[in-house]
């Protein structure tokens, strides 16, 4: 059988096409349920494998990017959601989406560590292209060290740690960092444009101690071929379609004969 | 504690970032605040009085303040903060649209906060100074540059705030309006009064209807008339009879010509001869549509919303993106958007304060709210806005044109829609309100010095989530058979859109007390024309009602039927059963009289352009950093132009996203091979010199951007959208015919028909006296199918040793170009496309594309050879070697005589390519290029510059750094 995947909508998710199209690429049936319906009936939940909230704009990002999201998620899904990790599953955030998990305080799982996503550092809303590195958090999926090229499109990307270097370091010994924003020669970076948030440690994705509750800002699934990279795959960006390979990965622990 | 309100305002910890903050300190300080301290930005909301702190502050925690990046405030009803004396608080005037306050009204329920039935919450801004200032001053430089009067009003935080009491009652009984004793002064002061904006014919055949039905209109069927047959909704000018009378410069008449219906007899003229089989719907549906596919098409809709932008920047670009979003939602019988395009023609950047006209808002203010404001909107909705341009003119200063345009797929079996007697009315989507009353017939007329205070009410401001709920519901209820027909609400509200869908049917009811309003209080007349956002009007047949409606509830959109579509030949208006309007049909939409307008042209005697000697590295950088060349990735990067994942050809591109592509190309469906090429094309300084060289090359350049590309020049489809000065006066009409001719013969020559257009034709502005049109502006679309979108042609360099070649003959003329106006050079005759002869550039350069030989490919416009070659390198990570003196070349003088190398580096001669091929392949294009004008003139080279070169010696020479530098591409910055 193949990996289940369930598609959240809101009023605002936006991204949900690109998603389900990259899932489906990568391999999984896909299903897409709108939180009214879930509210009503949680127990959908249990249905899939991976549950993934897309990008968006959910609620206009009124009162902070994600903030409304999360308190419907924690209010009608919370308990379901728990129990589907508990059993195995994932759950998944890209872009507003990973806000929404920050803002739930799904991510990151780290009791004494308090985070936000937040402006900018520009304060203005950014698309471009970004390379992502795999840091030790995604290693159980990703090799260490791989490059992932995707574009970004946020206006609060910007993780902010509440202590700076404390927290960085706890974040970095408990393997809850995924992806960091690099250069064009792979060195981690917090300077714009490379890292066009200027997030905290150049941080573009979390990682929870499981390894299945993962979110980043940037948007693979905008990274499906030659033709997506800003140059067609001549190099700059990779050679195209990095977005299939990191997809690939999310499924994989729930393709038939794999062990969770 | 009941009376006022509990405020929370938030500010982000003054460790963090705080641009917003910083950039009001810098406007402050421009509009000469004494100012040594930071401002500190601020978000903040009004909690209902009657909550206790405790619930206050749980509100704050858990909802409305970030912690980790936020502090927030709490103050009680009544209370005034310490530093209220240097904070300037931003507030939105009664009745303007807040969904921010909404969302958190909804947020504060989930909570469940034990809140007052009909509570409120809402949202403003503050910005406190950080340290001592003149409160007083604050608040007068704040009011200018942090407020915008049409929409919002600034105080200081020294007074307690007050909850805005709800608006006002208006009485809302029949009221007849007797027209039959009124001569003509006082027929046209009762349509001034009223703000009907119908002139003395139209007033006069009211009038001869009534005395035939012998009784008196009613208010609200007033109403109807002056938004059915308001310019906007209707194009009595494009549509009616002119009689045109071209003359010399000397009186002498050289032709005349008549017209019934200019649109007819020039645009739709040429549709109808060429109709072509991929042409699925033109001009008679909310927006044109081609075939993509088979069974597959895409819908193309462009709108301007110049008017209620120059008041309120942001709220009026953003309900322009908004309003043609809709339109797209409303074709057929329903398309989904996958790309919104955008043009913003605007003053001079850093025009001095003394030459702004009175009540206009700076050019700069202007533009970086329209920027605001279709990125707000676009983004939100999630439509990627991958195309557009942007132009600084000081025509343009009191006068603005926002120009938003959006493209939709749409499956074949769905383009075609039908109302049929006994389908319920159903309104969906926002509810109506006060907002926007009277924008049919404000934007029919021209702007003037007091508009930003009375035309208040004709400003919008958008809710981009309720329509991003309607486009969701709206694709599902398509998708399941559960209405009829559909269109949007827009210019007039339900009048134009019931209206309209009337005439399908042959007739309507509606019961206007049932539509869902904002706020209590609104007359049935305010109802009717409320020009509110985000409302859907649809034809459901009453089987399927139940169903829809419950769609709509499980997705909180809100659907109400207010009616029924009928066959009495009436539009029959009841408010609470009284029927309140009882319209003929074919008097409304036919009883326009159409008066013939007079239109006068005057052949300008232009001399061929004269061009000297100058340095040409110079003039080079002044070219790249000319308004109509300068880099325009800062706005495009702020646009999600990458969401929905199809856009292939981005507007940016290249190894570090820097090249600006001529046309981009957008996948709409993920699993199909094609893609659609969207270029667009606008020549209003060629326009001022002649109307119909302006629309040739508009015309031209946008055909010419989706070619370069990768696009069939065979399947090209074009839209017009006209900005014009006041067409009642003959000359501005004149050109509006000369400019609608040119339309017609390029369509035929290049065999690319219009589909759909759009006109605005009052733009000017009137202060003291002084009458001042904008430039003529004619706005050209073009889309084309890529067959293989894995095959675009990028624009940058791919690789050393390859060869340049030049298609298409450059020619003298130069007037109105980039390079003739910085060399302050007199009016001379503009450059024409070859209608003969560029039908088959274009063919030929896309065979070659087709036959793999074209490796990267930029088009010749503004700023000529220099202009593309420096852009070719500076988006690339090589350089280029370009010899002038090969460069094919007619009526030029001699490379070596005055002028020779500046013509044929900077002259602007449509229909050319900068080609980059491999040097094996020049055998084959050769092939191609039989019948062309060509040369190869140069070579992609390693080194990371552009050498323009005569007879092999250098004349410019620039690395690509200073390249991008006078071009203003946007630098990276260490944080």
């Amino acid at each position: 059988m193949k990996p289940r995947v369930l598609l959240l909508r809101a009023a605002g998710v936006n991204c949900d096409r690109e998603l389900a199209y990259a899932f489906e690429r990568a391999g999984a049936t896909v299903e897409q349920r709108h939180i009214r319906e879930l509210a009503a009936r949680p127990a959908a939940v249990a249905e899939c494998d991976l549950f993934a909230i897309p990008g968006g704009f959910t609620y206009g990002d009124d009162l902070g990017a994600g903030r409304i999201l999360a308190v419907e998620v924690e209010r009608f899904l919370g308990e379901v959601l728990a129990e589907h990790h508990a059993r195995g599953g994932s759950v998944f955030g890209v872009c507003n989406g990973f806000q929404t998990l920050v803002k739930a305080r799904l991510l990151p799982d780290l009791a004494d560590v308090r985070a936000t996503l937040t402006w900018n550092a520009s304060g203005r809303f950014e698309c471009r292209w970004t390379r992502l590195r795999v840091e030790g958090g995604l290693a159980r999926l990703l090799p260490e060290g791989f490059v992932l090229p995707a574009p970004v499109a946020h206006a609060e990307g910007r993780l902010v740690l509440a202590d700076a270097a404390r927290d960085l370091q706890r974040l970095e010994a408990g393997k809850r960092i995924a992806l960091r924003y690099v250069d064009a020669r792979g060195r981690p970076t917090t300077d714009y444009p490379d890292c066009p948030s200027g997030s905290s440690g150049g941080i573009a994705g979390l990682v929870s101690a499981s390894g299945r509750i993962l979110g980043l800002m940037p948007h693979p699934e905008r990274n499906l071929s030659a033709a997506h990279t800003p140059d067609g795959g001549a190099g700059a960006w990779g050679r195209g379609g990095e977005g299939i390979t990191f997809y690939r990965a999310l499924l994989s622990p729930y393709r038939s004969g794999a062990v969770v | 504690m009941a009376e006022g309100a509990w405020r929370v305002e938030l500010e982000m910890h003054s460790g963090q970032p705080d641009p917003p903050g910083e950039v009001a300190g810098t406007a402050l300080r421009q509009r000469g605040l004494r100012l040594d301290a930071r401002v500190r930005s601020g978000r903040a909301y009004m909690l209902p009085g009657s909550l206790s702190r405790a619930e206050v502050e749980r509100a704050a925690t858990a909802l409305l303040a970030d912690p980790v990046a936020e502090s927030a405030r709490i103050l009680e009803p009544g209370a005034v903060s310490a530093d209220g004396g240097r904070t300037l608080i931003v507030r939105r005037h009664p009745g303007v649209a807040d969904p921010e306050g909404q969302s958190a009204l909804r947020a504060l329920k989930l909570l469940q906060l034990p809140l007052p039935s009909g509570a409120v919450v809402e949202s403003y801004h503050t910005y406190r100074v950080d340290g001592p200032v003149d409160g007083v001053e604050l608040l007068a430089a704040g009011s200018r540059v942090l407020a915008n009067p049409t929409v919002e009003s600034a105080q200081l935080g020294d007074r307690p705030l007050q909850p805005h009491r709800a608006p006002p009652e208006r009485t809302s009984r029949r009221t007849e309006v007797a027209l039959q004793p009124l001569g003509k002064d006082a027929l046209l002061g009762l349509s001034e009064h009223r703000g009907l904006a119908l002139s003395l014919a139209e007033m006069c055949a009211i009038q001869g209807h009534y005395a035939r039905l012998g009784r008196a209109p009613t208010d609200l069927e007033l109403e109807t008339y002056a938004q059915t047959w308001s310019e906007h909704c209707k194009h009595k000018t494009l549509t009616g009879p002119v009689h045109m009378v071209e003359q010399d410069a000397s009186g002498r008449v050289l032709r005349e010509r008549r017209f019934q219906n200019l649109l007819k007899e020039t645009i739709f003229a040429a549709t109808e001869r060429l109709a072509p089989p991929w042409c699925w719907s033109v001009f008679q549906d909310n927006a044109g549509v081609v075939g993509l596919t088979e069974d597959l098409g895409v819908a193309v809709k462009v709108e301007t919303h110049n008017h209620p932008s120059a008041l309120e920047p942001y709220g009026g670009a953003g309900t322009g993106i908004g309003g043609v979003i809709r339109d797209i939602l409303g074709t057929g019988r329903g398309a989904r958007p996958f790309a919104n395009l955008d043009v913003f023609c605007v003053g001079p950047e850093g025009l001095p304060p003394e030459q702004l006209p009175p009540g206009a808002l700076h050019p700069d203010r202007v533009l970086a709210g329209v920027v605001a404001g279709v990125r707000d909107y676009g983004n939100r909705m999630g439509i990627p806005t991958v195309a557009g341009t942007l132009l600084r003119h000081p025509g343009y200063t009191a006068n603005p044109l926002v120009f938003a345009g959006c493209i939709g797929e749409i499956p074949r079996t769905a383009v075609h829609k039908e109302v049929h007697a006994g389908d319920a009315i159903v309104v969906l989507g926002g509810r109506t309100g006060r907002d926007g009353i009277h924008g049919a017939t404000f934007s029919s007329e021209a702007l003037h010095q007091d508009s930003e205070s009375v035309d208040a009410t004709a400003v919008q401001i958008g809710d981009p989530i309720t329509e991003k709920k309607v486009l969701d519901v709206l694709l599902q209820a398509r998708d399941r058979d559960l209405y009829r027909a559909i269109t949007d609400c827009g210019a007039g509200g339900f009048s134009s859109a019931v209206g309209e869908m009337a005439q399908d049917s042959g007739g309507a009811e509606v019961e206007l007390a049932l539509a869902p309003l904002k706020y209590p209080g609104l007359s049935y007349a305010e109802i009717w024309i409320s020009e509110a956002q985000e409302r859907m009007v649809l034809a459901v047949p009453p089987e399927r009602l139940d169903e829809l409606l419950a769609l709509c509830s499980g997705e909180e959109v809100e659907a109400v039927r207010i009616g029924t579509f009928t066959g009495t030949g009436r539009l029959v208006l009841r408010w609470h059963g009284e029927v309140v309007g009882d319209l003929d049909l074919d008097f409304l939409h036919h009883g326009v009289p159409r008066p013939q307008r007079h239109a006068e042209w005057t052949r300008p005697d232009l001399a061929e352009t004269t061009w000297p000697d100058a340095d040409l590295a110079e003039l080079l950088v002044r070219a790249l950093g000319h308004p109509a060349v300068a880099s325009k990735e800062w706005v495009l990067r702020q646009y999600d132009h990458e969401v929905q994942g199809g856009t292939v050809l981005k507007p940016y591109q290249g190894p570090e996203g820097h090249a600006p592509a001529d046309g981009t190309v957008v996948k709409p469906r993920l699993d199909l091979p094609q893609g659609l090429a969207i270029g667009v094309g606008l020549a209003p300084r060629i326009g001022q010199l002649d109307a119909y060289a302006g629309a040739a090359c508009a015309i031209d350049e946008a055909i010419r951007n989706v070619v370069a590309a990768g696009a069939d020049p065979h399947r090209v489809a074009l839209l017009d959208n006209f900005c014009w000065g006041d067409c009642r006066k003959p000359d501005r009409l004149g050109s509006l015919v000369r400019a609608a001719e040119a339309c017609h013969d390029a369509a035929l020559a290049y065999g690319a028909p219009f589909i759909s257009g759009k006109d605005s034709l009052n733009n000017e502005y009137r202060a003291n006296g002084v009458e001042r049109p904008i430039p003529p502006t004619l706005l050209c679309t073009a889309v084309a199918p890529v067959h293989d979108a894995s095959r675009v042609v990028r624009a940058f360099l791919q690789r050393p040793g390859n060869l340049l070649v030049l298609v298409g003959a450059a020619r003298p003329a130069g007037g109105g170009s980039v390079a003739a106006e910085l060399l302050g050079l007199a009016d001379s005759a503009p450059p024409l496309p070859d209608l003969e002869r560029a039908p088959g550039v274009l063919a030929a350069v896309h065979e070659a594309m087709r036959r793999g030989l074209v490796q990267s490919c930029h088009d010749l416009s503004e700023g000529g050879l220099a202009v593309a070659a420096a852009e070719l390198v500076l988006g690339s990570r090589h350089g280029a070697r370009v010899e002038l003196g090969r460069v094919p070349a007619e009526g030029l003088p001699a490379l070596s005589q005055a002028g020779g190398a500046l013509a044929r580096a900077f002259t602007e001669t449509p229909t050319r390519f900068l080609l980059e091929i491999a040097p094996a392949d020049l055998e084959a294009l050769a092939s191609l290029l039989r019948t062309c004008a060509w040369a190869p003139v140069g070579e992609v080279t390693a080194a990371t510059e552009l050498a323009l070169c005569a007879d092999g010696t250098p004349v410019a020479q620039l690395s690509a750094q200073q390249l991008a530098r006078a071009n203003r591409v946007p630098q990276p910055i260490a944080s």
